[in-house]
């Protein structure tokens, strides 16, 4: 048997969990004060996700990157397969907050979206 | 000399929400100067999720964020002079206010207000307000600027890290430079709790095996040039390193997020009245400083360290300006507020006689659990209420109804009743 200890983040009393696992399956948790303590640590010990938020090259835009999120969580195993896939990705201004950058990010099925608008550069006259 | 009936200097998410309720109660002759190119201040560096949560039941990053008060700012109409500096602003014997401003479109200009709101938000303790031995090769930052190279200019500042102080900013860029390919070595925190979010420190630092070092610091910086290590060492109660804890650290750039200081050179020079708990101005339940027709707001006012209440209270002070605007005197009677045993400040530091609801904002000087709060004027508890925990890295919010408001009658204290201190 495997034992975890989490620290509980879904309100601000932090409460520190014990988690026991078996073969990747939650035995008990303990520690927490409500039920939703026991939801997260079964969440985060079985499939942990994150929104992942970052920037990304743009061509010809008043400024060098754009920021942007993955429309949903993704798994937390994926996070620096995706920062990888992010460093290959370069887009042409103008962007616009809320554009679709990438429909399907590392086959998650979910897509990656612009968080703020980047303008196109004027030519040098 | 341009007249205006309101400025607003800062257009951040505080400028931004004064002007839009400012506004909605009528005030149309409106300018919002910010010396950035774009509105939204510090949250257009912000671009990690978690903002909103209250306000929009959202989780938006920093520029989603501003990006919704933007959209209110343009619907509106709402004037804005970007790239401007104001310089200072006085007060005339009439009551007039005048700023005074630069900017690369307009030059110098001088402008003439009826009443003005601060909203310039604050900025990071520099390392000079820090005692570190060594030379000052290159490589060391505030967290926020390392946020700004990478988040806005797309440049990484260093591969190898270390970060002292574990306020929010710094947490956030332990997560941001490691996905960006950065080596974290360490975070030093020299209190024995973080400064930052609970959810910051499992998302920033737990999750990618970042080490945080409570009761650390950092003691000598090594290098010339550029930074090539820090030795770091445990500190005892008193905050003083402990010989022979020292370790060597080998990296080439140091991030420093010890704290940040409201920026308000603008409102000494004014005269405002300041509280040198806060950093902020002395103001009463409508933001209202000790200059009648100037208002405070946001980080300048006190330091957030959630947006929601930052929109929350310049909504107050952009709806009390256009009060003031429509000839409404603040002027009553004030009874002071002060926090006790506990209870580090509260704002507002004054209440006027014959105040409408409103709520308390405070910060508690260190970690309690199972406290109880109790709002007290002359011997009678006006509120009281029970926390499973306090900290002192998140502000906490009481707000009073009328028949509780209308109790107040002289002195109002603000203290915790405590079982136990960690
Ligand atoms: C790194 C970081 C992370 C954060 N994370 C979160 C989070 O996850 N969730 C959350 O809810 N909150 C978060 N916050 C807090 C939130 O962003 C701030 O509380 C909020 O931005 C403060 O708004 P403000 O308008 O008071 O100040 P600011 O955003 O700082 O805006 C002040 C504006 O005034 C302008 N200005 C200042 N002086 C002058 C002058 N003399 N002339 C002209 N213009 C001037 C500045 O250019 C700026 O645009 C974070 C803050 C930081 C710094
Ligand atoms: S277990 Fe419940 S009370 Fe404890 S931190 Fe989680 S949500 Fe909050």
């Amino acid at each position: 048997m495997e034992k975890r200890n989490l620290t509980c983040i879904v309100c601000p009393m932090g409460c520190a969990l014990t988690v026991e696992l078996e073969e990747g399956k939650v035995l008990s948790v303990s520690g927490n004060t409500c039920p939703r303590g026991e939801k997260y640590a079964q969440e985060e010990c079985t499939h942990p996700t994150r929104v992942l938020t970052s920037t990304i090259r743009v061509a010809d835009g008043v400024l060098p990157v754009v920021p942007v999120k993955t429309a949903a969580p993704i798994p937390k195993e994926l996070l620096f397969e995706a920062m990888a896939a992010l460093r290959e990705l370069t887009v042409p201004a103008p962007v616009a907050i809320g554009d679709v950058i990438c429909p399907d990010l590392c086959g998650t099925g979910i897509a990656l979206l612009a968080t703020s608008s980047v303008e196109k550069k004027e030519p040098d006259a | 000399m341009k007249k205006l009936d309101l400025v607003i200097i800062g257009g951040g998410p505080a400028g931004m929400a004064a002007a839009v309720a400012a506004y909605e109660k009528g005030v149309r002759n409106l300018l919002i100067l910010d010396r950035e190119p774009q509105l939204g201040g510090i949250l257009e560096q912000c671009i990690h999720n978690g903002f909103g949560l209250h306000r929009f039941k959202e989780e938006l990053t920093g520029p989603e964020y501003a990006a919704r008060f933007a959209e209110k700012v343009a619907e509106y109409g709402i004037p804005c002079l970007l790239n401007t500096m104001v310089l200072d602003l006085e007060t005339e014997s009439d009551g007039t206010k005048i700023v005074t401003a630069v900017s690369p479109q307009e030059g110098y200009l001088k402008l003439n207000a009826r009443a003005v709101i601060l909203a310039m938000g604050c900025r990071e303790r520099p390392r000079g307000a820090l005692n570190i031995a060594g030379t000052r090769p290159a490589g060391i930052y505030t967290a926020g600027a390392a946020q700004k190279f990478v988040n806005i200019k797309g440049q990484m500042p260093g591969k190898r890290v270390v970060i002292l102080g574990s306020g929010d900013i710094g947490l956030i860029m332990a997560r941001r430079m490691t996905l960006e390919g950065a080596k974290v070595e360490a975070v030093c925190e020299l209190m024995p709790y973080s400064g930052g979010l609970t959810r910051n420190i499992v998302q920033c630092l737990a999750d990618f095996g970042i080490p945080l070092k409570l009761s650390h610091t950092v003691v000598q910086i090594h290098g010339k040039e550029r930074v090539e290590a820090v030795t770091i060492a445990a500190v005892g109660p008193d905050r003083r390193p402990i010989p022979g804890t020292e370790e060597k650290i080998p990296c080439d750039t140091l991030l420093l997020s010890v704290g940040l200081i409201p920026e308000n050179e603008l409102s000494r020079q004014a005269g405002v009245e300041m509280d040198p708990v806060t950093g902020g101005a002395v103001v009463d339940e409508n933001r209202q400083t000790s200059i009648p027709g100037v208002f405070a707001c946001g980080n300048v006012l006190h330091v957030h360290d959630l947006v929601d209440y930052v929109s929350e209270e310049a909504e107050i002070a952009g709806k009390q300006a256009a009060a003031y605007l429509d000839g409404c005197r603040m002027d009553a009677e004030m009874f002071p507020v002060s926090g006790k045993d506990g209870v580090r400040y509260v704002v507002p530091q004054r209440i006027r006689k014959g105040a409408a609801p409103f709520a308390l904002y405070f910060r508690v000087g260190d970690v309690y659990r199972d406290v109880r709060i109790v709002v007290e004027c002359g011997g009678k508890t006006l509120v009281s209420r029970i926390k499973k925990k306090v900290a002192p890295g998140e502000m906490e919010t009481l707000p009073l109804k009328a028949e509780q408001v209308s109790q107040i009658d002289g002195l109002v204290t603000v203290r915790l009743e405590q079982k136990g201190a960690e």
